[in-house]
């Protein structure tokens, strides 16, 4: 079975130059959140409070990331109103990629702790 | 590619050409994973510095020298860089509507600030090698160097490919019926700057 859809079938289910910008607005805010997240934990004028954040500034960075990621992906590239084999193509890939990281980052972790205890 | 290509009918009903760029970065996702798993399976497994955040000793001076990364010019770079995503969209939504003027603002605007993040990787990588951190001088710099590197080359190339559109829309070659062809480099460019969105915090922020 052949369909006949034109590239730019999907062109105007695409935002708006006004949507494109507040979302540039909030990528910028999160940029500046993440910086500003790090300045108060490591940065010079860092007191105690950054000490107590510590713990989760790792956890709360990657989630800023995740958002911004996220963010670019479903508006900037589209895969919120176009095709979802499109969004499979990606995602698939990605998630194999996160698994990737995480087993080898766990993995290291595991072999650098056992090797230290003997 | 022929005007006639957006009349080309598929099996799956969606233009081959944005299906083959989202194969393409779904293949580089796993590239960049193992590029991310390298960096941070290697990370704080130093014997010698310069280091990414704590000062270290220069064992030939003895001298204290301060960490090695500078998070200001970098910030910079990732802003430009973010707001380059947004540039190119816009310039691509003037183009799917045949509004020149608007495609060449933002498609030039956002040539800018490719190039000024090329330069930007351009003179760190200088200042770094001049503050003694080369690829075989330590984990940190043969990790920072190959993953920041192979994407400061998908920037690169991203900039040619982008600029190579410039010119076609300067030409007046690139009408509504082709804006397929500034669709697929804008995908290939918002995905090198969602991979910086990840580098950025992994190799600069986190201690």
């Amino acid at each position: 079975m052949t369909a006949h859809v034109p590239a730019q079938e999907h062109a105007h289910d695409h935002p708006t130059p006004g949507t494109y910008a507040k979302i540039g607005l909030v990528l910028f805010v999160l940029t500046a959140l993440e910086v500003g997240l790090y300045e108060f934990t490591f940065g010079e004028q860092a007191g105690a409070l950054g000490h107590q954040i510590e713990p989760f500034f790792i956890p709360l960075l990657l989630i800023l990331s995740a958002v911004k990621f996220a963010l670019v992906a479903m508006y900037y590239m589209h895969l919120k109103n176009d095709s979802k084999l499109f969004s499979g193509v990606f995602v698939f890939p990605l998630l194999i990629a996160i698994v990737v990281i995480l087993a080898l980052v766990i993995l290291q972790a595991y072999h650098w702790a056992f090797a230290r205890s003997g | 590619m022929s005007d006639h290509a957006h009349a080309l009918e598929t099996y799956t009903g969606l233009d081959s050409r944005k299906l083959a760029i989202w194969t393409f970065i779904g293949s580089e996702c796993m590239f960049f994973a193992t590029l991310i798993s390298n960096y941070l399976v290697n990370k704080g497994r130093n014997l010698v510095g310069p280091f990414a955040h704590e000062p270290w000793t220069d064992p030939a001076t003895g001298q204290v020298m301060e960490p090695i990364i500078e998070i200001p010019l970098v910030t910079l770079g990732t802003a430009l860089l973010l707001f380059s995503s947004l540039f190119v969209v816009l310039a691509l939504y003037g183009a799917q509507r045949g509004n020149r003027r608007m495609l060449l603002i933002w498609l030039g605007a956002t040539l800018f600030c490719g190039i000024f993040f090329v330069g930007m990787q351009v003179y760190e990588f200088t200042h770094f090698v001049n503050k003694g951190l080369t690829l075989q001088r330590n984990m940190f710099g043969a990790s920072f160097f190959v993953l920041t590197g192979f994407h400061g080359t998908h920037v690169t190339i991203g900039v040619i490919w982008l600029a190579t559109m410039f010119y076609l829309a300067v030409r007046g070659k690139l009408p509504p019926e082709r804006s397929v062809n500034l669709e697929m480099a804008a995908l290939y460019w918002h995905f090198v700057d969602v991979v910086w969105i990840v580098i950025f915090p992994v190799v600069y922020l986190i201690r």
